[in-house]
C-alpha cells in the first residue's frame, strides 16, 4: 500500500491562532492538488512554540463547538491531517497537543509526555505532561504520535511500537542550536540519528516535521525528513525554510524489512517488564 | 598574561560559516520585518565587528537599505575612517558622516580632569543618541555590532554600544567573527588590524584588556558553552590568575547584559511573571 505523505514544514506565526489556521488550510489546499494523503504540521503549529502567558488565549478545546477545531476537522474530508496546537481540557489544563484527525472525526489526540524544562526549555511551567503512550488504527495502518522531547526518550517510541505503530509520526519546534564546524547543526545531527535509529531498530517508517522560523532569537531548523524501516532518509535536509515536502512510502516495504530482519517477533516486552518490575522494585527499598 | 596555547580548543571554535551566514541574514531579516520595516542603520567604526555586521545586513536586506554612520570623535584614527570606507564602498551603501567632537567636548570640558573612560562613555552614548535619530529619519532598526567575546567581558558601554534593537553577531566569539568575516569577503585590512576602540591614540582591546582574543576566546568557550568550572579549566592548563580575572570580570558585568531589576510589589509584574516573548507581536 503506498501513501503518498506530505510534511507542511511551516513557520507559526507566535500566538496568533487565526492566521495559523489560514496557512493551515493553504496548505491543505496545496497538498490536496499534489494528491497527499496524510499531511502532517509542527509540534504548536496552530500558535507557535514559545506561547508563555499566551497559553490561556491560543488554547482550543478538541470539539466541534470550536472554530478552528471544526474548521481543520471539516478539512480533513479527503487528507487525513496531523496538527499541533494548545488543547485545554475541562478543568482548565492545558497541554502541547497533536490531533490526528481523518473524515471529519478525532481518530486520536497525543499529549506531549516529556516537558523539558531545562536550559533554554520552560515548558513545565506552563502545560500538564501527558500520561498516554498509545497507538491508534488509521486507513493507513496503526501508528504513533510522539512530539519533540517524546522521542528524545526511547521509551515512549518502544511503547508505541509494542503497541503496533508500524508508522512513527513525530512533530516538534526543535530551536537550532550547536553550530560548529560540522555539515550541520549538533542539534540536527542528533534528531536525525536518532529518527534513523528508531527505523532501524523498529523496522518501521519514521515522519518527522520540524517548523522552521524565529522566535526571538532562537532559530527552528526545519529538516523535515522520511526514514524508512532500513533506517534510510527517503527525504531531509531541507532545513531552515518554509516548503511543503512530499514523500510516497510503501507500507508494504514494512513487512519485506522484518521478513529478513524479524527484531519485531523477537523482541520480548515481557522479560522487559518483568526486569523493569525487579528494578523499580529494587529501586523502592 | 598569556596561556597555554590550546589548538584543539581553537579548532572546536570553528564554525560552519555557510550555516552561520544562513541563520544570521534569516534572523536580520525576521526581526526587521517583523516590526513592519525593511530598513536598518548602523555604526561603523572601521573595526570588523561593526563590518561584519553591516555585511550581513548588507545581503539580508538589500544594500540599499542599510545605513552606515561614521561618527569619529577628533581623537579617532583617519586609518578606521578609510577602513569604514573599504566597507561602504565594497557593498555600494547609503551612508553618513555624523562627527561627534561638537557634541561631545561641551560636556568633556566642564571636567577638566575627565578620565579616559569616562569620555569614552560619552562617545558612545553620542553615537547611540546619533543611530536612534537616525532610525527615526531613515526607518530602520539600530544594528547591533557586539561579539560574544567583549558582550561576556563587559567591554562595552551600557546604553552605549550595546543600545541597540537587535544583536546578530553577540553569540560569536571574536575568533568566530573573524572565520566569518573571511567567509564573507570583508576587505584583509579590516580581518587583520588589531581590534581597537580607537578612543586615544594608539589604543587596542587587548592592551587594555590585558589579554589576547585567541587566549580569552579559548577560555571563555570551555566556561560558558561548556559549561567548565574554574578549577576544571585550570586542569586544562590555564593559568589560575587569569582565569579567575576573566571570570570575576564576567560576572561583574552582567549589569550590562540583562534589564534593569523590577522592584515587584504586585501579583504581576513585568520582568517577573509577565511572561511574553519580545517577538509577542510581529509579522
Amino acid at each position: 500500500m503506498r501513501v503518498n505523505i506530505g510534511l507542511a514544514q511551516i513557520y507559526p506565526k507566535l500566538g496568533d491562532v487565526k492566521a495559523n489556521l489560514a496557512k493551515h488550510l493553504d496548505y491543505i489546499q496545496r497538498a490536496d492538488q499534489m494528491g497527499v494523503d496524510l499531511l502532517i504540521f509542527p509540534e504548536l503549529s496552530l500558535t507557535g512554540y514559545q506561547v508563555q502567558d499566551l497559553v490561556p488565549e491560543v488554547a482550543i478545546h478538541s470539539n466541534r463547538d470550536d472554530e478552528t477545531f471544526r474548521t481543520l476537522l471539516d478539512a480533513s474530508q479527503n487528507m487525513d491531517l496531523v496538527f499541533g496546537f494548545v488543547h485545554e481540557d475541562k478543568r482548565q489544563r492545558f497541554y502541547i497537543a497533536s490531533a490526528y484527525l481523518s473524515k471529519g472525526e478525532v481518530v486520536h489526540i497525543h499529549h506531549k509526555i516529556y516537558l523539558p524544562t531545562y536550559a533554554m526549555f520552560d515548558e513545565g511551567r506552563y502545560f500538564d505532561h501527558g500520561e498516554q503512550a498509545r497507538a491508534f488504527d488509521t486507513r493507513f495502518g496503526r501508528v504513533g504520535m510522539l512530539i519533540c522531547e517524546d522521542f528524545w526518550h526511547m521509551s515512549p517510541a518502544y511503547l508505541l511500537w509494542m503497541d503496533g505503530a508500524d508508522l512513527m509520526i513525530f512533530s516538534s519546534s526543535s530551536p537550532s542550536r550547536g553550530l560548529d564546524s560540522g555539515d550541520r547543526l549538533s542539534g540536527s545531527r542528533w534528531v536525525e540519528l536518532v529518527n534513523q535509529a528508531y527505523g532501524s531498530m523498529f523496522t518501521n517508517y519514521v515522519i518527522h516535521c520540524n517548523r522552521v522560523g524565529y522566535e526571538d532569537g532562537k532559530n527552528f531548523w526545519g529538516g523535515s525528513s522520511v526514514v524508512n524501516p532500513d533506517g534510510d532518509f527517503l527525504t531531509h535536509g531541507l532545513y531552515f525554510d518554509e516548503a511543503l515536502i512530499t514523500q510516497t512510502i510503501d507500507l508494504n516495504e514494512v513487512h519485506r524489512t522484518r521478513s529478513r530482519l524479524p527484531l519485531l517477533r523477537d523482541e520480548r516486552p515481557e522479560m522487559v517488564q518483568r526486569e523493569l518490575a525487579r528494578i523499580l522494585r529494587r529501586n523502592e527499598e | 598574561m598569556t596561556t597555554k596555547t590550546q589548538p584543539d580548543i581553537m579548532d572546536r571554535l570553528e564554525i560552519n560559516t555557510d550555516i552561520a551566514r544562513k541563520m544570521l541574514t534569516g534572523f536580520i531579516r525576521d526581526q526587521i520585518e517583523k516590526v513592519g520595516m525593511k530598513r536598518a542603520v548602523m555604526g561603523l567604526s572601521g573595526g570588523i565587528d561593526s563590518a561584519l555586521s553591516a555585511y550581513l545586513s548588507a545581503e539580508a536586506l538589500g544594500p540599499e537599505n542599510v545605513l552606515v554612520v561614521r561618527m569619529p570623535y577628533k581623537t579617532s584614527s583617519s586609518a578606521s575612517l578609510d577602513d569604514a570606507g573599504l566597507v561602504i564602498e565594497a557593498l555600494g551603501l547609503p551612508s553618513l558622516d555624523v562627527p561627534i567632537t561638537d557634541m561631545a567636548d561641551p560636556l568633556i570640558d566642564r571636567f577638566p580632569d575627565m578620565s579616559n573612560l569616562r569620555k569614552g562613555n560619552i562617545m558612545a552614548r553620542l553615537r547611540m543618541v546619533t543611530l536612534y535619530d537616525q532610525s527615526v529619519a531613515w526607518g530602520g532598526l539600530v544594528m547591533g555590532t557586539s561579539n560574544k567575546t567583549e558582550f561576556l567581558l563587559g567591554y562595552s558601554t551600557i546604553y552605549g554600544d550595546s543600545g541597540v534593537a537587535l544583536q546578530p553577531i553577540a553569540d560569536l566569539y571574536k575568533a568566530q567573527v573573524r572565520q566569518l568575516s573571511k567567509a564573507m569577503g570583508i576587505p584583509q585590512p579590516i580581518i587583520d588590524k588589531a581590534p581597537s576602540a580607537d578612543l586615544w591614540e594608539g589604543q587596542t582591546d587587548e592592551g587594555e584588556l590585558g589579554f589576547t582574543y585567541n587566549d580569552v576566546d579559548q577560555l571563555l568557550f570551555l566556561l560558558v558553552d561548556e559549561r567548565y568550572t574554574v578549577d576544571e579549566v585550570v586542569e586544562e592548563g590555564f593559568d589560575r590568575a587569569f582565569v579567575e580575572k576573566v571570570w570575576k570580570r564576567v560576572k561583574a558585568n552582567h549589569y550590562k547584559r540583562t534589564m534593569p531589576n523590577i522592584a515587584k510589589l504586585s501579583r504581576r509584574t513585568i520582568g517577573h511573571d509577565f511572561l511574553y516573548l519580545r517577538d509577542w507581536v510581529g509579522r
